[in-house]
Formats: structure tokens, sequence, C-alpha cells
């Protein structure tokens, strides 16, 4: 079976500052992780391939620093990872992000399944993973919480969906693309085999050119996504008391007030 | 210090860190206080490579020797050194194994172990046999193909949950020493049973039982090198496993160490943190200087059994490791939970395990009396031999 799983680099920490004048993230000195729930596609790859055989390759699109998230899955014990690369990339939104990833893809051939994580913890959106579907159009299932069964001969996977109130029961053909969430497993550790791997891995690089990309889908030129202000909120710790003889009457006033800030209606 | 640690040597402390830090310590409270055997620990042990370090590549392992052993042990010994026995103990099983069985013995049982698949234990110690372990009672008779086993070994690490058990018994009462075999018994062997889990002051995620043997029929195949060879094949092993309790020892008073500098950087008394006080740090000074040398001491002992490809020659230095490693580690962790004050008595703080668990270092594969004999021996047999 082989597994594709995209990871995404991001910053090791929530605490990430905002250039104000450039409106960028300040990445200067910031540790640089895998993305947290992207850890739970790995190990899920890998019990499947303990289970069925094959082979996990990882995926990830950023600058070549993010080799060392490719090596660090290595060490939990992927196959092979794969690092699409290039200036032209610089820009992308999450419909660029999800098409270069998806043209990445199908440049690696044949996959059975790819998982990716439920979203990253920088960005936040959902939205790469369903993208890369979309582009490959292939299905997908957002929020898996267990792989239920796979069978390879009818080539037909049976998951558990998390919903807020409860799990549903889904199951879809191969190849198919997965979102996971953290309930599915317990992500392993490095294991010295696999640190030892790594420590020699060089990742395969695809630039823009390899992948076969079409200039107007990548980059900022792909990206139709304006960003036009991106700030941390300020609590302003301004207080308000509301004065009034009855309880009925403090009540009202504080309505009103939620009602003139169009907070209620 | 640096201790030169090869790119290697220096992935085991990580690996082991790491795995001591995400699964061994969010479980290790539990498994003490219900005196529960970690096997949800021990398998992800050998998914992370680390219960094979000292066996050879060619059986499965990594073949990193007694100090990737050491390292290992002693990085999840800072964290609970009685969840890292569950290795270590199957390293002392292992080792008759390793350095005196057939071929065919090796490959049968080491690549199990070396992936953390099956757990060793060394079955030596009996109720009248302890320090004179030599002086044991369990016999092995022999009928035809077979030997016929039949005593109770005491104490054993490991006993009822590992598969694969090292046992020594007297095969030639009128020999003396040269009258002791060793075999190789699995568990699930016909006359082969355990006795009930001891109740244990510390280590107590470790599980001890009695192995009890009745009329158990083992086939002379079962046999370790060749018959009277009990005692070589004991006292090499423990010359070659003594390093590994050091270690345990040494991660034990590491561990308890750390614990000490943060409490004491961050508890207040009299308006100031109790690290300003000198008393308080004469003795974090004291323990940091302590287990360095400990360190060295050990360290320098697994090299030295590394590079001569086996312990034969270093009796006297792997007891020396143990000896001194294990007192400093009772040392610390009770000036541990001195500088923890009333904290340190309480379980919600990890010291005062770390202590119950240091006292096991100064008993278990010799208590620290018979090391210093050995040693001793071993001083007076190279003066002599100088002559
Ligand atoms: C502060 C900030 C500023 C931004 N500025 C811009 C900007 O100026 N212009 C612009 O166009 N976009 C900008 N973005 C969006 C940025 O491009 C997205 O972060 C990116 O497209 C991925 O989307 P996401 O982080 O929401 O991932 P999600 O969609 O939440 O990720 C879901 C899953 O998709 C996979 N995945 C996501 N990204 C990758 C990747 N790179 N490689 C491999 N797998 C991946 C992972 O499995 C991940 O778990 C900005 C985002 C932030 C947070
Ligand atoms: C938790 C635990 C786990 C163990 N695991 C194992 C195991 O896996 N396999 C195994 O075979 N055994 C195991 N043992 C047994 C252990 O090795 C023995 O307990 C140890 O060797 C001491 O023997 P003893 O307890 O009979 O003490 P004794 O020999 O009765 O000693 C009592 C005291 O007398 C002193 N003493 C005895 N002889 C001398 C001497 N000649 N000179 C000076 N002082 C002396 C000792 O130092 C000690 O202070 C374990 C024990 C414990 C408690």
């Amino acid at each position: 079976m082989n597994i594709v799983v995209s990871i995404k680099q991001v910053p090791g920490t929530t605490k990430v500052a905002i250039n104000p004048a450039t409106n960028t993230l300040i990445r200067a000195g910031v540790e640089a992780i895998i993305n947290p729930f992207d850890m739970y596609a790995i190990e899920e790859a890998i019990r499947l391939r303990e289970k069925f055989g094959g082979k996990v390759t990882c995926i990830t699109m950023g600058p070549p620093q993010a080799e060392e998230a490719l090596k660090s899955a290595i060490a939990m014990g992927a196959d092979d990872g794969i690092l699409i690369s290039d200036r032209a990339f610089a820009g992308s939104d999450t419909l660029a992000t999800s098409y270069t990833l998806a043209m990445g893809i199908k440049k690696f051939g044949q996959f059975d399944i790819i998982l990716t994580g439920k979203q990253a913890m920088d960005g936040d959106t959902a939205q790469v993973g369903p993208g890369i579907a979309q582009w490959l159009n292939i299905p997908f299932i957002a929020w898996v919480k267990k792989i239920e069964d796979v069978k390879e001969d009818a080539k037909t996977i049976r998951v558990e969906r998390m919903m807020d109130d409860g799990y549903e029961v889904l199951e879809g053909p191969l190849p198919i693309l997965l979102s996971v969430v953290k309930e599915i497993n317990e992500p392993r550790t490095e294991s010295l085999r696999g640190k030892m791997k790594a420590k020699n891995f060089k990742a395969t690089v695809l630039s823009a050119k390899d992948i076969e990309a079409d200039p107007d889908f990548i980059g900022l030129r792909g990206s139709p996504t304006i960003v036009n202000r991106v700030f941390v909120p300020v609590r302003s710790g301004k207080k308000e008391l509301v004065e009034g003889a009855t309880v009925e009457e403090k009540v009202s006033k504080v309505v009103a007030s939620l009602r003139e800030s169009k907070l209620v209606n | 210090m640096d201790y030169f640690l090869t790119e290697e040597q220096q992935m085991i402390v990580d690996t082991a860190k790491d795995f001591a830090h995400k699964v061994i310590k969010p479980v290790r409270e539990e498994h003490d206080e219900n005196q529960t055997f970690p096997w949800e620990v021990v398998k992800k042990m050998g998914e992370a490579g680390l219960c094979g370090l000292y066996i050879p590549e060619k059986y499965g392992g990594t073949g990193l020797g007694i100090l990737g052993l050491c390292l290992a042990v002693e990085e999840m010994s800072k964290v609970c050194s009685a969840i890292a026995l569950s290795m270590a103990a199957t390293g002392l099983g292992t080792f008759p194994i390793l350095l005196f069985s057939s071929e065919e013995q090796k490959q049968k049982y080491l690549p199990d172990i070396a992936s953390g698949k099956r757990l060793a234990a060394f079955g030596l110690t009996e109720a009248n046999a302890g320090s004179d372990a030599l002086g044991m009672q369990t016999t092995a008779v022999k009928d035809g193909d077979y030997y016929i086993l039949n005593g109770t070994k005491q104490w054993i690490t490991n006993a009822g949950e590992a598969e694969i058990y090292s046992v020594f018994a007297v095969t030639d009462r009128n020999r003396g020493s040269r009258g002791l075999s060793a075999f190789i018994i699995e568990k699930g062997t016909p006359g082969f049973s355990f006795g009930k889990k001891e109740n244990k002051l510390g280590i107590r995620a470790s599980a001890t039982r009695e192995l009890v043997f009745q009329d158990c029929k083992i086939h002379k195949s079962a046999m370790i090198d060749s018959e009277g060879k009990g005692a070589i094949i004991a006292v090499n092993t423990l010359y070659t496993s003594r390093p590994g309790v050091a270690a345990q020892a040494l991660g034990i008073a590491a561990g308890a160490l750390d614990e000490s500098i943060n409490y004491a950087r961050q508890r207040k008394q009299f308006g100031q943190t109790i690290s300003s006080f000198q008393a308080v740090q004469h003795m974090l000074a004291n323990m940091a200087t302590e287990v360095e040398a400990a360190r060295a001491l050990l360290y320098a002992t697994a090299r030295s059994i590394d590079k001569a490809g086996d312990a034969k020659g270093f009796a006297k230095e792997s007891a020396m490791a143990k000896l001194y490693c294990s007192d400093v580690a009772m040392k610390v962790t009770t000036d541990a939970v001195q500088i923890f004050g009333g904290y340190g008595y309480m379980k919600e703080y990890p010291v005062e395990k770390m202590m119950r668990d240091a006292k096991i270092t100064q008993i278990y594969e010799g208590t620290n009396q018979i090391q210093r004999n050995e040693i001793a021996a071993g001083l007076i047999k190279s003066a002599a031999s100088k002559k």
C-alpha cells in the first residue's frame, strides 16, 4: 500500500509574533516543528504500513529548511520524503498550496491513501487537505478518528469521522484523502534506527518545473486570497458598569447595549 | 563535561531522553503506586530501538556495546529506574546467552530480545543463597537427553513477565562451583511456574517473583555452554551487567539532582529562594560533583569493556562502577528529599520515589559489601601477579 502524508513545517510555538509593517510572521529564532496534527497522520501511515506493507512517503512544500521536517518523519519511521521547494511558490495561499502539493503527489505516481492533519497550527484554515483531493479529483473524508478497515482487493476503506455529538462511519473507494484528528492515535517517538537513517537522509527536491506546475496556479499569481491585514487582537481592558434599580432594568440595559454594538439582534 | 560521545551514542541519549519524557513520565507514578508491569511502555521501548543496544547487529541489535546500554539505562532511569529495569534486567538475563551460548541458541533468542518482543530474566538467587549464590540448592539431574530441575529461585526480576530465563542449577554436588550449570528455560515449560509477586519498597513497577521448578524436564540442548560451566557463566555475566546497574543508579542520582536544582530555584522561604542559602548550595555542589565523578567512572569502565570485547579483565572496575554509582544514588536522593523538605517526603513530588528506588542498586547483582570484596580481591590478585 502506498501512503502519502502531506506535512507542514510550522513554528514550534503558538505565540508567533507578526511584523506589523509587513504583515508577515516573524519566523527568525523560532524553532520549526512538524505541524502537531500531522504527527498523527504520520503515525497512522506507519501503522497502515505495519499492517498492510508498502511505503510511507512524506511530502512537504516549503523553504529548503523544511527538509528538517522530513528528517523527523524519517526518524519516526517514514520511508521517504519529498520537498517541493521553489522561489516561485512564494506567497501561495491555500489554493496555490494545495495545487502545488497535488502536482507533487501526481509526480510521485501511485498512491492509495493520502493523509493530512486536520488543520495547520499556524494557518488554521483546514483547506489544504480538501484542496489537494479536489485537484487530484479523489474523494476526501475530514476529521477521521479511526480507520476501521481497508480492503486492498476491493479497494475500499471504512473510517470513523468525528462529529460534535458522536461519530459517523463512512466508506469510500481508494485512492482517497483523509484528514485526521488527534483522537486517532498516539504518535510514537523517534526511534534510534530512524534517527540513524535520518542522519544521512537527503530529500528529493522538486521545483515548479519538476512538478510541471502551471505558472498561473502557483505562488502569488495562483493565489486569489488577499490578506487585508494580519494583526494580534488587543485586549482593550475596557470595562463598563451597568447601573440600575432592579435586575430587570440592568439586564435590559445590557441587551440594548449588545444590540447597539450588533453583537445580538 | 564532554564525554566525547560519538554521533550514534549521542543519538541513543536523545532517543532515550525523548522516550523517557514522552512515554515513561506520564505513567511512572501510576505503575509505582499500583505495582503494575509497564507492558505498554516496554512495547514502545522496543519500537524506539532501545532494547537491543548491546546485542550485535547480526542478531537484530544495534551493536553499540555496554556503553550504549548504559547511556539508554541512565537516561530512562533519570525519569523512572523501575521501568528502565525491564530492559536492563533483560540484559542481565541475556548476557549468558550472548556470552556463552551456541550460535543456534543465539539465533533463536537474541532477535526477539533485541526487538523488545520478548523479555529475559536471570535466575541465580535462592532463599538460602544470596551473596553466597554459588551455594544454591536447585538441582538439575541428568536423565538421558534431559535434565530434571527441582528447586526455587527467589526475587527474580521480570519473572512472570519475561519469556526467556537463564537459570542456574547444581548438576554435580560433589564438584562445588564446578558442579553448576546454566540453562535457557522458556516460560510455559511444564514444571516451571512462578511464585507470588513481591510487594516492595522501591522499583515497584518492576516485577519480582520466584521461579519454581517441580520435576521440570529440560532437553540438554537448552544448556548454555557445557555442564559445569555455570559458575563461570554467572560470574562473567555479572561483570558484564554491573555497569548496567551502575547506569541505573547514576540515572536516579542525576534525575534527583535535576529535580533538586529546579526546586531550590523556585521554593521561597524567608523571602528568598532556598537556592540562595549556602547550606543548600553546598548540598547541590556535592551532589553534582558526585554525579559527575560517578558518570566518569562508569563511562570509562563501559568503554574499557567495549574495547576489550568482554568484561573478564574488568571485574574490579565493573564492581567499582556499581559500588560508587549506587552509593552516590543513595546519598544524592537522600539529599534531594532534604532539599525538598516536607514536600520531598510526599508522593506528589518525584524525589521520594527516587530515594526508594535508589536503595536496590546497593543490593542486587551483589551487595556493595560483595563489590568491595571483589575490588579488594582484584587488587590483591594483581599485586601478587606483579611479583
Ligand atoms: C499569518 C499568516 C499569513 C499568511 N500570509 C499569506 C500571504 O501573504 N499570502 C498568501 O497567499 N497566504 C498567506 N497565508 C496562508 C498560507 O499560505 C497558508 O498557511 C498555507 O496555504 C497552508 O494553509 P494552512 O496553514 O491553513 O493549512 P491547513 O489547510 O490548515 O492544513 C491542513 C493540512 O494540510 C497539509 N498542509 C498544509 N500546508 C502544507 C504544506 N505547505 N506542505 C505540505 N502539507 C501541507 C497538512 O497536512 C495540514 O495538516 C498566511 C497564513 C498565515 C497564518
Ligand atoms: C528487588 C530485587 C530484585 C532482584 N533481582 C534478582 C534477579 O533478577 N536475579 C537474581 O538472581 N537475584 C536477584 N535478586 C537477589 C539479589 O541479588 C540478592 O538479594 C543479593 O545478592 C543479596 O543477597 P541476600 O539478599 O540473600 O543477602 P545476604 O547474602 O543474606 O546478605 C545480608 C547482608 O550480609 C552481607 N554479607 C553477606 N555476605 C557477606 C560477605 N562475604 N562479606 C561482607 N558482607 C556480607 C550483605 O552485604 C548484606 O548486607 C534481587 C533482589 C531484590 C531485592
